[in-house]
């Protein structure tokens, strides 16, 4: 919302310390976002007049625009834009002026024709936001004269506030002078006098059809209007908050809807249907040609406004319709001030993407006892440029029963000094919150709160808490430090997840963060199931899958980093997967993905056997079981009883094809809900032995279809409670090693806690070794 | 004879001055004063000696010369030690910037690692942590959080709908205000916690906008909390965690699951204000949704973005380089 300084000023003399006024209104709750100053003009900025166009053959971008500065001399510009015709006036930035963004203008040449100063656009001249074309000035503006004086522009000060949901009167300068002249202890403006309405009576009848959408519609018919231009003034001020200058008629409607927050129409009561007005919900498909020249088709949920002869003249609440537009031949207006029930409008907004200055006052909600109070401003204002108008009797105020009544609030003193942790009497919470409209009576220890009609947020005893805090100072009601009676601290879990990103880090891998969004065929680009959950409405087309596996996010980063020439890149991820299931939510849990770009299965092992050391975790390698998109014979999958707690091996060389990744891809995935979540084992303390050691080393020549990791669990049974270390430390294939086997070769320490260990001892669990791993087909070689 | 010992110490102790290294200083050591050493020599021929006196007098002499030769051994080997050692020292020089290869350490996300700052912050503080689904119920996300359907404040959060269960009833959780509820369902009062966690947006991205990123959340339900110690608690964290130079202001401002509500701006030793983040008592409404009775309960919520603060720790130009896993961006920090 754009709040101009000197309109404030004029509703409360707040003075012109602007900082100190923008503090003030930051710390009422209304946030200051941008203090600027609009309607500088740029010197240098004349005013001249289209002699005729011309297109050169060489230029496709710019064409020759030929002007009169007033003096009677044709000067050649380079324009850009092409929305000019002859006769238009429009600004011309003379050679030597220096544009607000720093440009200085110069003659500067094209094709070797010189241009003798710049065509501005209105963006150009700091006047909005519209650059898209040059901007076109009145017909009767004088030529050769700074285009400033010739629109009337001096400089306004304005606060852009961002005004939150619960302050609808703000979107009004007088919401904002009020909580100022509370703040400041000055006087409000006072309300303009009550409208004196004269002979003969003239109504613009009301039929309230559809009431519970349209509690209140007042007209009244004001006649003696002459249309002409609005006074200096007004038409700078509107030109500051955003909006155009339009006629005096038009402009004092949008002035008193920037003043009070209510918006109303004037209609041109001779063209208006049977003189009266019908307001109803549309029939689906009827349809509205509304001002901005768009028709539209609607539903049972509009609201219309029509005319008494049932004719749609206006979307009510959202934008009139084009039939009865004030013209310049209006002598007699009907003026409408009504309020809308504001859910009914938001739907209606939010279905048809129409959003106006209106619509919005009335969604947040406009004040529906305030009318009388606007409609008295609207002639008052109309009045200084039409100074015989004639109000004339026979107003209209069709109310249903639907109008909400502001409520009365129990309000607790004890309560209110509870939750603010600073004590506040009956009297001092009066004193608060009179200033800004609460009606305040004791009743017993309490008060009993009368809620202003423009603030329909307060419903509740907490809404008048906050307002006793905005008034006092946030600032002011202290800082203490609740004492937290339990002792602060991360979950077992929480902390368990720590361990496992420390170990992590601390075996090279980094971690990546990829979106969780994946986009159609990714997950079939990884060789995993297309099943997921869906976005209803993602940010863009194809966005929409929430990922089931952090493989696909992370295999994008390895593609990425290899295009990047980086390879060889180890990554991991810590994240949320979500796949279908038929529960309320998705079947949401924590995993954890590893990928080594340019490493075999054998690196993923690794580190599954240290994560497992280190985090006390035990899981079956079942290789007989080949997860989704992983090498078919490299990979496993990692089962906790009948849990599948992960996979382990190496990503499918044509997931890796698909993925455009040219290196191999060792992929590590935990499911860390499960892992996480259950109690590690404990290591528990071995005595070490204070005798001699003894190593020796066994190879066998290993069936090709028997796993070391059973080689392995064969040598520990077969060597017994003496055996305190054990090695693979050589697999050996070729020359030497008969077909479909492969030579293993470990490296055993035997040591005993109560005595040194004899030849035979050792000869002796050597024995039995050889002849554990025997049974599984295995041969020691010489 | 006693001159002949004498003599024979003398030039023993001239000779092992004169050996030039450590194994010609242990074979000289053997031959002084092995078995057939000249002082064992000696030893021998005391017997022949005439009197008792001069055995005495010659044997002291044969053990004196012994002692001297036998210190001077191994004053010179222990010198000769030192100066071998010295060599192979000074053999061994290498140039430590001379780097072929290093260890690799791994690189945790910027946003991890504010993350668990934040964490260690609160938890000192008295405060437990908490996370929740991402994917949440429209109940938990606004309903419970005092936004009914149609409520006006539903369209200041741009939401993911997640197509899943009746249309409308399952989104992205736009916020970790969930994890408030979830907490005061399943947990007794006095409740002292924080949830971080990742939050979504339906909203297009630039450099300082995401629509994933990551918020933290504090929840304090206790008797006769008040808003000062909500300002209270907010000093402390913002000295705890952005240094003693640092403090911090409440101002009015709207949520519809806090009321009072308040924007909590931090004031940087160098005088300026930034925001931080939103924050509140609780609203009755939601103490009830919680299954809480807000007249013997009250609590404070706050909320601050994760990715903003490592944003600006580190200085990151545009928040989405922290997104695209591009290990040159990942290694810096």
């Amino acid at each position: 919302m754009k709040i101009v300084h000197s309109w404030l000023n004029d509703l409360v003399p707040v003075g012109d310390d602007i900082d100190a006024i923008a503090d003030a209104i930051t710390h009422l709750g209304l946030a200051v976002e941008d203090i600027r100053t609009v309607g500088s003009t740029v010197p240098g900025v004349v005013t001249a007049r289209v002699i005729r166009t011309e297109r050169h053959p060489d230029a496709a971008k710019v064409h020759r625009v030929f002007v009169d500065a007033g003096d009677g001399v044709e000067r050649h510009v380079w324009c850009g834009a092409f929305n000019m015709q002859s006769d238009d006036v429009i600004p011309l930035a003379t050679p030597g002026t220096v544009m607000p963004d720093g440009r200085a203008i110069e003659p500067k040449p094209i094709l070797g024709i010189p241009s003798e100063g710049m065509l501005c656009s209105a963006r150009e001249l700091g006047l909005g936001d519209d650059h898209s074309g040059i901007l076109i000035l009145p017909q009767e503006t004088p030529l050769g004269v700074p285009y400033g004086e010739a629109l009337g522009l001096g400089e306004e000060v304005l606060y852009d506030l961002d005004v939150l949901r619960n302050r609808p009167d703000a979107y009004g300068h007088l919401g904002v002078a009020r909580d100022l002249a509370a703040h400041f202890g000055l006087p409000l403006a006072p309300a303009p006098h009550v409208l004196t309405a004269t002979e003969p009576a003239r109504s613009a009848p009301v039929e309230l059809v559809d009431g519970d959408r349209c509690p209140r519609f007042t007209t009244v018919v004001i006649s003696n209007v002459t249309v002409t231009s609005s006074p200096e003034w007004m038409a700078r001020r509107l030109a500051a908050a955003g909006m155009r200058s339009i006629n005096n008629v038009v402009d004092v409607s949008n002035y008193v809807m920037l003043e009070t927050n209510q918006p109303n129409h004037a209609y041109d009561f001779d063209t208006l249907g049977g003189g009266g007005f019908r307001i109803r919900l549309a029939s689906d498909g009827e349809t509205i040609v509304t001002l901005d020249d768009v028709e539209r088709t609607l539903t049972a949920t509009d609201l219309l406004i029509c005319d008494a002869n049932d004719r749609p003249i206006g979307l009510a609440a959202i934008m009139g319709g084009q039939n009865t537009e004030i013209s310049d031949s209006t002598t007699t207006i009907a003026l409408e001030t009504a309020w809308f029930e504001p859910m009914g409008i938001m739907r209606s907004v939010a279905r048809m993407g129409l959003r106006s200055e209106a619509s919005a006052r009335f969604e947040r909600g406009a004040d529906p006892f305030g009318i009388d109070r606007s409609v008295a401003r609207f002639v008052e204002l109309l009045r200084l440029t039409c100074p015989d108008l004639v109000v004339h009797h026979g107003m209209v105020d069709a109310r249903s029963e639907h109008l909400p009544t502001p409520p009365q609030l129990v309000v607790r003193p004890s309560r209110v000094s509870a939750l603010l942790g600073t004590t506040f009497t009956a009297a001092q919470i009066t004193q608060l919150i009179e200033p800004i409209g609460f009606g305040c009576h004791p009743q017993g220890d309490d008060l009993l709160v009368q809620v202003p009609s423009w603030r329909p947020d307060c419903t509740m005893e907490i809404d008048i808490v906050e307002e006793v805090a905005r008034r006092h100072g946030y600032g002011a009601l202290g800082k203490t430090v609740p004492k937290s009676t339990q002792p602060g601290g991360l979950t077992a879990f929480q902390h368990r997840r720590r361990r496992l990103r420390d170990v992590l880090l601390g075996l090279g891998l980094s971690e990546a963060m990829p979106h969780p969004f994946l986009t159609a065929g990714d997950l079939e680009r990884a060789g995993l199931p297309a099943q997921a959950v869906k976005l209803v409405n993602p940010l863009s087309v194809g966005d929409d899958i929430l990922r089931t596996s952090l493989r696909p996010g992370l295999l994008k980063a390895i593609e990425f980093n290899e295009s990047h020439r980086r390879t060889g890149v180890a990554l991991f991820e810590i994240g949320h997967v979500y796949p279908p299931s038929d529960q309320v939510l998705p079947a949401e849990y924590e995993a954890l993905g590893v990928v080594i770009a340019g490493a075999d299965a054998t690196a993923a092992m690794s580190v599954w056997r240290e994560l497992a050391s280190a985090m006390g975790w035990g899981a079956r390698v079942d290789q007989g079981r080949v997860p989704d998109g992983l090498h078919p014979t490299r990979s496993a999958t990692l089962s906790l009883g009948k849990d599948v707690v992960g996979a382990v091996g190496e990503v499918h060389p044509d997931v890796l094809d698909a993925y455009g990744v040219s290196e191999r891809v060792a992929v590590l995935e935990l499911h860390l809900g499960v892992l996480l979540a259950a109690e590690p084992k404990v290591p528990q303390w071995k005595a070490t032995s204070r005798f001699p050691s003894s190593d020796f080393d066994l190879a066998f020549a290993v069936p090709e279809s028997v796993a070391a990791e059973k080689v392995e669990k064969a040598i520990r049974q077969g060597a017994g409670g003496t055996l305190v270390d054990l090695a693979l430390f050589d697999v050996y294939r070729g020359a030497g090693t008969a077909e479909g086997t492969r030579s293993l070769a470990y490296r055993l320490r035997l040591q005993a806690n109560d005595r040194t260990l004899t030849d035979a001892d050792v000869a002796q669990v050597r024995d039995k070794v050889v002849t554990a791993v025997a049974k599984l087909g295995a041969q020691l070689r010489g | 004879m006693i001159d002949d010992v004498r003599a024979a110490a003398e030039a023993a102790v001239a000779r092992l001055a004169a050996v030039s290294g450590l194994a010609e200083a242990r074979a000289l050591e053997t031959e002084l004063l092995g078995k057939r050493g000249p002082f064992a020599v000696f030893k021998t021929r005391l017997g022949s000696l005439p009197t008792v006196d001069e055995k005495k007098a010659v044997g002291q002499a044969v053990n004196e010369a012994t002692q001297t030769v036998a210190a001077a051994v191994e004053a010179r080997i222990a010198e000769l030690k030192r100066a071998e050692r010295a060599v192979q020292l000074e053999h061994e020089r290498i140039d430590l910037t001379e780097v072929l290869s290093r260890p690799t350490r791994g690189h945790a996300h910027i946003v991890t690692q504010a993350w668990e700052r934040l964490e260690d912050v609160f938890v000192g503080l008295g405060f437990q942590v908490a996370e929740g689904p991402e994917v949440e119920t429209d109940w938990y996300n606004f309903e419970a959080l005092n936004m009914p359907p149609d409520h006006p404040a539903r369209s200041m959060h741009d939401t993911f709908y997640v197509d899943h269960g009746t249309p409308g009833s399952t989104v992205l959780r736009t916020h970790t205000s969930p994890v408030q509820i979830r907490v005061m369902q399943s947990v007794p009062p006095p409740i002292y916690m924080i949830m971080p966690g990742r939050v979504f947006r339906n909203e297009t991205t630039d450099a300082t906008h995401l629509a994933v990123f990551h918020q933290i959340e504090g929840l304090v339900i206790d008797r006769g909390i008040t808003l000062a110690d909500l300002a209270g608690t907010i000093e402390a964290f913002t000295k705890a965690f952005f240094g003693e130079g640092f403090s911090s202001r409440l101002r009015p401002s709207y949520f519809p699951f806090t009321e009072p509500s308040a924007e909590v701006d931090i004031r940087t030793p160098s005088g300026d204000w930034l925001e931080l983040g939103g924050c509140g008592m609780v609203h009755p409404n939601v103490l009830r949704a919680g299954g809480l009775d807000p007249e013997e309960w009250s609590g404070f919520a706050f909320g601050f973005g994760i990715d903003r603060m490592a944003k600006e720790r580190h200085a990151v130009g545009d928040v989405r380089e922290m997104y695209t896993n591009d290990i040159r961006f990942v290694e810096q920090f």
